[in-house]
């Protein structure tokens, strides 16, 4: 593999305007988002007031710090902010990176995609050159480069192609194509939409969203990749982005993503974008001409190419891994997240804990809502690894009021794209006994029907 | 087929722009009229649901429930005036006719009961006798209190009525002749008049502005009329009834049973009557008709509705036959569910399962087809 390195592409050069451009772009959407993100009130809402968080497996030292999680969303506003201007871009990255994937892991109840993808697209910006132009950096003398390899801009382009066409290859499954589900249950609730709300009612609505949506994604990155059809491919992408923004709660994913697109256009497009950018910061007098642009061609150090090549191998194994487990994936979710899956399935659950003391045998059933928030309970009550974490936080919690050898059992049912709700987990098992780990979960009941697909 | 995707992407970009700003929409409070999928043209009419629900069923419940209170008010004055048994009499059967009454609206706690804590205010129980005793003595108190909740309403006029002391006798004798009578009269009829105006205030709320709005708010999201009812609804199902009525007085959620926090636990006769009269206003709802009427527009209908686009299980049926199921087992219970479980508590966990099963086909299976979420949390989605 690494033999293609010392390959004629890695030789390719670009201009510098493409990577500068989603640098400035990306930095100013990353700072927006966060900034309605607190200004929301959601930092308190959803990391400080619950008193107990849902880790992700092998990372439960990762845990809100009280009142110094405003720091950590402080820094990460910042660093965005300093990634936008290319103000010491390396630290900046990295700092993101590391704050905002933080962030991410505190609490998995808030899983988005739209989150690992930002942390997945600011891991690999660490080791681009989007600072050697346009930036705060580029004044220091010799620092600016016309031109980078051709491959730093590929990269990005190969990660939304990932992106789009994994999540394009998730729909290729019997309930999206065959029972246009979930959509079939999504759209008619939007009927109070201006104009489209009859339409919403409409069958064969639900499904031309649903082929709509799963050709978009399979051929999206192609239809961008070729500049004959970059033009009708942008104005896909913004029509796609600004309807799942109508008809979704989806916060500010579609415009990340209709800015992160603009990568597929041409160096003289955003050597244009740029030449605005300038006028602009000419006329608030905040423009510096940069002292001298070097022709000397940027070579990354060794280690990145092998590092990337090992991201992009496991970006493209990883969405896999759900081959390993049996059973539906659907159901189990084992291998669902980290795996573009978006808007993919409607599920909903209910899930009754029950306690028992080992030693007395009395028994009382648990108000999640004592425990949980409503997020929170709603997220648990159909994920099997919440359900386990849960139920050893109940034992722990309920040994400490004094109870002995407290077993924990739940009665749950589930419900997954409009099919009747059936029973989840095996309610004979003390979930004290099982930990959450990457095996197989034996006490998921099975799954009483079959999606067929990939 | 490829043109109708475009054009709807296309009207999809247009709309897009203005969507951000929810544009007011004048039209939806006559049925079929508004954007929300009007029977005019394909859809499930929304506006006619919430004008079913608040013109059939919340408003009429209230107009029931207030008559009651008043006579309730009229026979604890009289009584305070002339504290006889046969006056004793009379509020006890003022006082049973508005509590199941109050079954009937006791669900809706949205807008003006929300605000004033109406379900909280007339009926939390067990009541704090304690607390009761003391305000009597010293005759201060503040009803409007949220630390007061359990010294008024119908479970403090219950132990008032039925349990002030041990026998019939002694009760009588309590009110005719102790010197603390005078004192619990008071009280009595302050916590009568407080039931009457919290239910005159719930009910001109409703008339006056509030059915309007309510009808007039058919938005999808979750501060629409729809959203917040059927939450509401969920809830009052899952805790007042489910809960409250039966599940822990049979200590399904504490390592004992709770005889004692029966519904009406002085009166010892009527836990059943007010639960199953309670079961039933909650099926009405379900089915889209009230006490005296209804055109059937409700959940029922809204599920048919959507299930003729998935052809997905029958649940209204289901949901139905599990109402029926649960009231069977209710009925075989002693008329005193105190009495029950102390005598045969399996016969009330049976109840209680039975009462559950809903709780899954409604919180789950229904809120799933109407795309509704539980208690919504405004945060992104993927």
């Amino acid at each position: 593999m690494f033999s293609l390195v010392n390959h004629a592409y890695f030789n390719r050069t670009i201009k510098t305007a493409p990577l500068a451009v989603f640098r400035v772009l990306f930095g100013v959407m990353m700072l927006l988002s966060l900034i309605r993100f607190w200004a929301n009130g959601w930092i308190s809402k959803l990391y400080l007031e619950p008193e107990f968080h849902f880790s992700y497996y092998g990372f439960e030292w990762v845990k809100p710090l009280g009142n110094w999680t405003y720091l950590i969303f402080l820094i990460c506003g910042l660093s965005a902010l300093a990634v936008a201007l290319g103000y010491k871009y390396r630290l900046a990255i990295v700092l993101f990176f590391l704050s905002f994937t933080y962030i991410e892991l505190m609490d998995k109840t808030t899983y988005l995609n739209h989150y690992y993808f930002v942390s997945v697209l600011s891991f690999l910006m660490i080791f681009l050159p989007a600072n050697r132009w346009f930036s705060l950096d580029a004044l220091q003398p010799g620092f600016a480069l016309r031109e980078v390899p051709r491959w730093t801009v590929d990269s990005i382009k190969l990660m939304l192609g990932i992106v789009y066409f994994y999540a394009g290859l998730a729909k290729l499954n019997s309930d999206w194509l065959i029972e246009a589900m979930p959509l079939k249950i999504w759209l008619p609730s939007k009927y109070d939409l201006p104009l489209l709300g009859d339409l919403m009612q409409q069958e064969w609505v639900h499904y031309a969203f649903s082929y709509g949506g799963a050709l978009y994604d399979l051929f999206i990155p192609f239809l961008l990749l070729f500049a004959r059809t970059r033009w009708f491919a942008f104005g896909l992408v913004v029509i796609f982005h600004v309807l799942t923004r109508v008809l979704f709660p989806i916060g500010m994913f579609p415009y990340i993503m209709i800015v992160s697109s603009l990568i597929f256009f041409s160096p003289e497009f955003h050597e244009s974008i740029l030449l605005r950018l300038r006028r602009g910061l000419i006329k608030l007098n905040l423009y510096r001409a940069v002292v001298s642009a070097s022709e000397w061609s940027w070579k990354p150090k060794t280690f990145v190419v092998p590092i990337l090549a090992v991201f992009f191998a496991i970006q493209l194994l990883f969405p896999w891994r759900y081959v390993l487990y049996p059973g539906e994936l659907f159901w189990t979710e084992e291998g669902y997240r980290f795996s573009w899956r978006v808007m993919l399935m409607e599920k909903a659950g209910y899930a009754q804990f029950k306690v028992v003391d080992g030693v007395s045998k009395k028994s009382f059933l648990i108000d999640n809502s004592d425990f949980l928030t409503p997020l929170q309970e709603k997220q648990m009550s159909f994920q099997p690894d919440f359900i386990v974490e849960y139920a050893h936080y109940l034992a722990d919690h309920y040994e400490q009021q004094g109870y002995e050898q407290v077993e924990v059992y739940v009665e749950s049912y589930v419900a997954l794209n409009g099919r009747l709700s059936q029973a989840y987990i095996d309610p004979k098992i003390n979930l004290v006994t099982q930990n959450d780990s990457f095996k197989h979960k034996t006490w998921i009941l099975p799954f009483n029907d079959t999606i067929d697909g990939l | 087929m490829l043109k109708k995707i475009f054009f709807i992407l296309f009207t999809g970009l247009l709309l897009a722009c203005s969507s951000d700003d929810p544009a007011p929409d004048p039209d939806n409070g006559n049925g079929g009229n508004g954007n929300n999928g009007g029977e005019g043209t394909t859809g499930f009419d929304r506006a006619a649901l919430l004008a079913n629900w608040a013109d059939n069923i919340i408003v009429p419940a209230y107009q029931d429930f207030y008559p009651t209170t008043e006579a309730l008010e009229v026979s604890v004055t009289a009584f305070r005036e002339n504290p006889t048994a046969v006056n004793l009499e009379q509020v006890r059967t003022d006082w049973l006719n508005a509590y199941r009454a109050f079954q009937w609206v006791s669900m809706f706690e949205t807008g003006p009961a929300e605000d004033l804590r109406f379900r909280a205010r007339l009926n939390t129980y067990p009541a704090d006798t304690a607390t009761i005793d003391e305000f009597i003595a010293t005759g201060t108190y503040d009803l409007e209190l949220p630390s007061t909740i359990d010294a008024q309403g119908f479970p403090a006029l219950d132990y008032l009525l039925f349990g002030i002391a041990d026998t019939e006798e002694e009760i009588i004798d309590f009110y005719e002749n102790d010197p603390t009578a005078v004192n619990t009269l008071v009280y009595m009829q302050a916590l009568a008049v407080n039931i009457k105006t919290l239910t005159s205030l719930v009910r001109d709320l409703w008339q006056s502005s509030f059915a309007a709005s309510f009808k007039a708010n058919t938005d999808a999201s979750a501060t629409g009329s729809i959203d917040k009812l059927t939450n509401d609804f969920i809830f009052y199902y899952e805790k007042a009834l489910r809960a409250g009525k039966i599940g822990i007085p049979a200590g399904v959620f504490s390592t004992d049973p709770l005889p004692q926090n029966v519904e009406a636990f002085y009166n010892q006769e009527v836990s059943k009557e007010l639960a199953l009269e309670a079961l039933l206003a909650v099926q009405n709802f379900f089915n889209g008709t009230g006490a005296n009427g209804g055109n059937g527009r409700g959940f029922k209908s809204y599920l048919d509705f959507l299930n003729t686009i998935k052809n997905g299980e029958d649940l209204s049926t289901l949901i139905n036959e599990q109402f029926d199921l649960a009231r069977l087992a209710i009925n075989d219970l002693d008329d005193n569910f105190a009495t029950q479980v102390q005598t045969d508590n399996i016969a009330m966990l049976e109840a209680y399962d039975e009462l559950q099963r809903n709780v899954i086909l409604i919180k789950v299976d229904m809120l799933q087809a109407l795309s509704i979420d539980v208690d919504f949390v405004d945060t992104d989605g993927d």
